[in-house]
């Protein structure tokens, strides 16, 4: 498959990163060459093959429905960018 | 160095019998790394402080009787792995200043165990590559050759065990990150069955693939580790709860004349075929394989004919999870935020432009795609599909034999820079560590020779869900009767100059 250079733009929009003009056109080779790869994929049959998600086919457990986790709200909000009471600060986002 | 003080093994021992105090085994830690960094540059972050009052703590439980197994041994974590109140950065400007607020479960587990953490080691960004060229932090060089990549992307911790800095470090293994740069550094590299050791307090990059795992000199010490690392958790929903083992268990019974006797070993007519191995690769498994008869095991062929669909499988399920563990870093909650933007969106799109490296991007651009509307079907959905077909070429191949045996890595350590620009034919390194992320299966990569230019070759051994023991135990005999294993590279190492062949008689052995 080939990428056209909107493919790279709207994908790098629904990744949230921006890239340069330069760096799409390095992203839109490499893709190419990525995709020549993974394509392959595509001729194997696998009719009635069931998807497998997990490297163990055991079932999730169940825990209690209790509180275990502690308080760590502090800790975390140390390293965040912007806190201000205990909240997390970003750019304003209603007029 | 002695054999004894390179290993876990025998320092324990030396602690034990009061011949060395851990404070003084940290001293000379921090100092090899000390020396070690400008040509290495295999940690990101050292922690004198913090390790010598962990070593005085461990001399004082070792002088009153009640040491743990691991007391006093310095162990180093790869920095994709949390460490409280230490700085964890996956080798990413995202998190250059990231300061873990929690030890992952296997640091806390190798803790308890008694080891002192003396440091975190440098990596690929979020554990994706297999060269640990695109550390934010700068590229972690071979010992062996310092113009030469260590492998990845777990790189720093492999150096680190290869130079003989210490005997201990962590990795992480989702496509082949422990087992690969174990092979090109010359060190054994253990990754178990995915779900015996807890992922809690490990960055996610493939969250069905990721797994915890060890570094060391010799398969007894990477026993050790793992019976000190592995245990249920309930954090972690992937944790399987079964009974603790003693890893180490097989390796105790009296050395015999033909100790793997009964043992079938599998060869994958597609790990021996395949193009692109170097033949001084196929010589050496080829001899390591001589020797595993010579100790009693018999040899079979196996098919493993989807095995080659491995790579374009990984390629599609890890970015896929990659895309989706990523978004947590969006200059909101922890990490890098950009310092000009007009409105949240911008905000986010500016912090990851300007905080992950390109493979980060590549790979979370990849994944965003095969999980995009209208081609999920196509590429997640069918990968998965391919992934199960792998995974029963497997258990049919494990109803013929015992272990599985091949080479761990196609080539030897490649130059720093020769695969950067090309992306598939760096994923090509994962070509035979890969299956083993997809079934879950436990395997290892030890010493099995040196290439014309002195540059280390890998022998990896797969055992089937849950057998670590068992290739744990074969490694251990081939460990009995060869010394590949313990040969370190002489420090301080150099880069080679002008194509000047490395002396030899720098060289030296652990025995």
């Amino acid at each position: 498959m080939s990428f056209s250079s909107d493919d790279v733009t709207r994908l790098a929009h629904l990744a949230r990163i921006d890239l340069a003009d330069d760096e799409a056109r390095d992203v839109r080779a490499k893709l190419d060459a990525i995709f020549g790869l993974i394509d392959a994929l595509q001729a194997i049959d696998t009719t009635d093959v069931e998807p497998m998600a997990h490297a163990q086919d055991v079932s999730m457990p169940l825990r209690d429905d209790a509180v275990t986790d502690e308080n760590r709200r502090d800790r975390y909000q140390a390293q965040a960018p912007a806190v201000a009471n205990g909240l997390y600060i970003v750019p304003k986002v209603i007029e | 160095m002695s054999e004894a003080a390179t290993t876990i093994a025998g320092l324990a021992r030396a602690l034990r019998a009061r011949e060395v105090s851990s404070v003084e085994l940290v001293r000379q830690t921090l100092a090899r790394i000390a020396a070690s960094q400008p040509a290495l540059n295999a940690f990101i972050t050292v922690d004198p402080e913090g390790a010598l009052a962990q070593a005085h703590a461990a001399d004082v439980a070792i002088a009153r009787g009640d040491a743990a197994p691991l007391a006093g041994i310095p162990i180093a974590h790869k920095d994709v792995l949390m460490t409280a109140g230490l700085r964890t950065t996956c080798g990413s400007r995202m998190l250059e200043h990231f300061v873990a607020p929690y030890d992952a479960h296997v640091v806390a587990r190798l803790r308890k165990a008694g080891t002192v953490l003396v440091g975190k080691t440098n990596m690929d960004e979020f554990a994706m590559g297999s060269s640990s060229e695109t550390s934010f932090f700068g590229p972690v060089r071979n010992p062996w050759d310092a113009a030469c990549v260590p492998g990845g992307s777990s790189g720093g911790s492999a150096a680190a065990v290869a130079a003989a800095l210490l005997p201990a470090t962590t990795g992480t293994d989702t496509g082949g990150s422990i087992r690969q740069p174990a092979a090109l550094t010359g060190v054994c590299g253990l990754k178990p069955t995915y779900g015996i050791c807890s992922r809690y307090g490990l960055v996610a990059f493939a969250s069905s693939l990721d797994t915890p795992g060890a570094f060391a000199r010799t398969a007894e010490d990477c026993g050790l580790l793992l019976t000190a690392m592995a245990g249920h958790d309930a954090r972690d929903a992937t944790s399987l709860s079964r009974p603790g083992e003693d890893y180490v268990r097989l390796l105790a019974q009296p050395a015999a004349a033909r100790p793997l006797a009964g043992l079938r070993i599998g060869l994958p007519r597609e790990y021996f075929a395949a193009g692109g191995v170097e033949a001084e690769v196929t010589t050496a498994i080829e001899g390591a394989l001589r020797e595993l008869r010579a100790l009693g095991a018999t040899t079979v062929d196996v098919e493993l004919p989807m095995v080659r669909h491995a790579v374009p499988v990984y390629y599609v399920i890890a970015p896929a999870e990659a895309s989706s563990n990523l978004s947590r870093f969006d200059g909101v909650r922890y990490g890098h935020r950009a310092a000009a933007y007009r409105d949240l969106d911008d905000m986010y799109c500016r912090t990851r432009a300007e905080a992950f490296g390109a493979e980060v991007k590549r790979r979370v651009l990849v994944g965003t795609y095969v999980l995009s509307h209208g081609y999920y079907d196509a590429y997640y959905l069918k990968a998965q599909k391919v992934r199960r077909l792998i995974a029963r070429d497997f258990a049919q191949a494990f109803a013929r034999c015992d272990v599985i045996a091949g080479p761990t890595a196609p080539t030897c350590a490649f130059a720093i820079g020769a695969k950067t620009g090309d992306p598939v034919q760096m994923y090509l390194n994962d070509i035979f560590t890969i299956a083993a992320n997809l079934t879950g299966m436990p395997a290892m990569s030890i010493p099995c020779g040196f290439t014309s230019r002195r540059l280390p070759i890998g022998l990896q051994l797969q055992g089937n869900s849950f057998d670590e023991t068992r290739i744990l135990n074969v490694a251990h005999r081939y460990q009995q009767v060869t010394d590949w294993h313990l040969r370190i590279p002489s420090p301080p190492p150099r880069a080679r100059g002008d194509g000047a062949e490395r002396s030899e008689a720098g060289e030296g052995t652990a025995r």
